[in-house]
C-alpha cells in the first residue's frame, strides 16, 4: 500500500481557551480527519516526539492521545516503526454516537436545572425528533397535510 | 530510558529565615519536568543545590550519574544552567561569548549555535550592553543550548519575555526533546508554560514540595464538581476534597483524587451534579497551596 506522510503540524490546532485537555483535542482531531477520509488507512503519522515537537506539546499528552487512539482502533502502532491510520471502515457511526451520548448528557444537565423530570426530558426529546422529521418533508417536497 | 537525570533524596538545608525541608525529586531522561512555586518557595534554592552552588546539609544529591556537590565539576560539563541573574559580559559581543565557550565545552556545535542565533533573531556583532532584557534570556539560552548539554537547568526562562519570544523559546525547549537522551527542568511562575511542554510536575510551596507526578495524571486527578443539593440535603462525602466552596444548597467541591464514580455516589445521596469541571494547572496549584497552608494552620 502506498503510505504517505501526513503533514499533522499543520492541521491539527491546539486551542489553550479549550476547556477539554490537550490530549482530547488531539484525538478529536485526528478522529475527524479520518472519519471524514481526508487521513486514509494505512497512512504514516507523526512519531510521538516529532507531533510533540511540532505543536510544542509535552511528550507525555502525545503518547496519551495516541494510547488511547490505539485503543479505540484509529491508529496502529508498531514497536519502532512508528503509527499508521488503522483501517477501520466504522469509524464515522461511532464517532457520531459518541457525540449522540455527549449530547444527551447536556440535554439531561439542562433539564434537571430546569427541574424536569425524566419523563418530560424524553418527551420534549421526542418533540424534537417529530420537528426535525416534519422539516426534512416539507423540504422533500411534502407539506404536512398530504403525509 | 530509564535513568534518572536528577535524584534527590531526603534533601534539607537550613537557612536564618528559610529552610528547605526533606526534598525528594526523581526526573526520568528524556523529559521535561516544570517546576512551580510562588515566589520564595524554594525554586531557586533547590536549583542551586542541584547545581552544586549551594550545599545542603543532608541528604543525597545525584544528577546525570554523578554526586553532588562533590563530583560538580564533572556533572557541569554536562549541564546547560540558565537563570535570570546570570551576567554575561557586557562590553563582548554575542561572537566573542561564543568563541570563549567553544574549547572549554567538547560538545559545543558551531553550526546550531549560528542557526539559533538567526531563529532567536540576535546578532552575532551586537554588544551585549545594547541586548534588551528578553535578547539577553534568549543569548543566555543560545550558549547553553550550543552546547548540547545532557541536563538543561533553566530558571524562570521565559519571565519578562514577550509573547513571541516565548514561543520561540518553548519551541526551541521541546526541539531539544527530539534527542531521547536529554533533559530539561525549568522553574517558572508561569503556569500555562508549565502546562503545555512539561511531562512531569512538581510543585513547591515555603521549602517543601507539596505534589509531583506525571502531567497527564495530575491534570486528571483535579476536577470541580459543581452540585445542586435537594432542600435538607447535607454535601456528600467525597474522597479527596480539598475546598467546599459555593453556598448553602450549591456548593462547588474541589478534589483531588476524581474517579467518575464519584457522580454517581452524589446521584445516590439525592445531589444533582450540574457540571464537573477540569481545571487548570494554575487553579490546581492555587486550590493546592491554600489547602496546604490552611491545614498548616489549623
Amino acid at each position: 500500500m502506498y503510505t504517505q506522510y501526513i503533514d499533522m503540524h499543520s492541521d491539527v490546532v491546539i486551542s489553550q481557551s479549550d476547556s477539554r485537555p490537550m490530549y482530547q483535542q488531539i484525538m478529536d482531531q485526528v478522529k475527524q480527519r479520518v472519519a471524514m477520509g481526508e487521513w486514509a488507512s494505512g497512512e504514516e503519522i507523526p512519531s510521538i516526539r516529532q507531533l510533540a515537537i511540532a505543536l510544542r506539546v509535552s511528550v507525555i499528552t502525545i503518547k496519551r492521545a495516541y494510547l488511547e487512539l490505539e485503543r479505540e482502533g484509529v491508529i496502529l502502532t508498531q514497536q519502532g516503526k512508528g503509527s499508521i491510520v488503522a483501517p477501520n471502515p466504522g469509524l464515522s457511526m461511532e464517532l457520531y454516537r459518541e457525540e449522540l451520548t455527549d449530547r444527551l448528557e447536556d440535554v439531561a444537565r439542562l433539564g434537571n436545572l430546569l427541574g424536569l423530570s425524566g419523563e418530560e426530558i424524553a418527551c420534549r426529546t421526542k418533540e424534537a425528533a417529530n420537528r426535525l422529521s416534519e422539516a426534512r418533508l416539507i423540504g422533500n417536497g411534502l407539506t404536512k397535510e398530504r403525509v | 530510558m530509564n535513568d534518572l537525570s536528577v535524584h534527590f533524596e531526603g534533601v534539607s538545608k537550613k537557612y536564618p529565615h528559610f529552610s528547605l525541608d526533606n526534598i525528594h525529586l526523581e526526573l526520568p531522561a528524556g523529559s521535561i519536568m516544570g517546576f512551580i512555586g510562588a515566589n520564595g518557595a524554594g525554586k531557586s534554592t533547590t536549583i542551586r543545590i542541584l547545581m552544586g552552588l549551594v550545599h545542603q546539609d543532608t541528604g543525597s544529591v545525584r544528577v546525570l550519574g554523578h554526586t553532588m556537590p562533590a563530583a560538580q565539576a564533572a556533572a557541569k560539563l554536562d549541564i546547560g544552567f540558565v537563570s535570570e541573574d546570570m551576567r554575561l559580559y557586557c562590553p563582548a559581543t554575542l561572537a566573542w561569548h561564543m568563541k570563549f565557550m567553544r574549547p572549554i565545552y567538547p560538545r559545543w556545535d558551531q553550526k546550531y549555535a549560528e542557526e539559533l542565533a538567526r531563529r532567536f533573531d540576535l546578532k552575532l556583532e551586537q554588544k551585549i550592553k545594547g541586548l534588551s532584557h528578553g535578547q539577553r534570556v534568549k543569548a543566555a539560552l543560545l550558549l547553553a543550548l550550543a552546547r548540547r548539554p545532557r541536563l538543561l537547568v533553566l530558571d524562570e526562562p521565559t519571565t519578562g519575555l514577550d509573547p513571541v519570544a516565548r514561543m520561540e523559546v518553548l519551541s526551541e525547549l521541546m526541539a531539544v526533546l527530539a534527542d531521547e537522551d536529554r533533559t530539561i527542568l525549568f522553574s517558572s511562575h508561569n503556569t500555562l508554560d508549565v502546562e503545555q511542554i512539561s511531562d512531569q510536575i512538581t510543585f513547591i510551596d515555603r521549602g517543601k514540595i507539596i505534589d509531583s507526578d506525571d502531567k497527564e495524571a495530575f491534570l486528571d486527578r483535579w476536577r470541580r464538581l459543581r452540585l445542586v443539593l435537594p432542600a435538607d440535603g447535607v454535601v456528600p462525602r467525597l474522597p479527596g476534597v480539598v475546598a467546599v466552596g459555593g453556598s448553602g444548597r450549591l456548593p462547588v467541591l474541589t478534589t483531588n483524587r476524581f474517579d467518575p464514580a464519584m457522580v454517581s455516589v452524589c446521584t445516590d445521596q439525592g445531589a444533582t451534579v450540574q457540571a464537573v469541571d477540569t481545571m487548570t494547572l494554575e487553579e490546581i496549584f492555587v486550590a493546592n497551596v491554600h489547602s496546604r497552608r490552611e491545614r498548616l494552620t489549623a
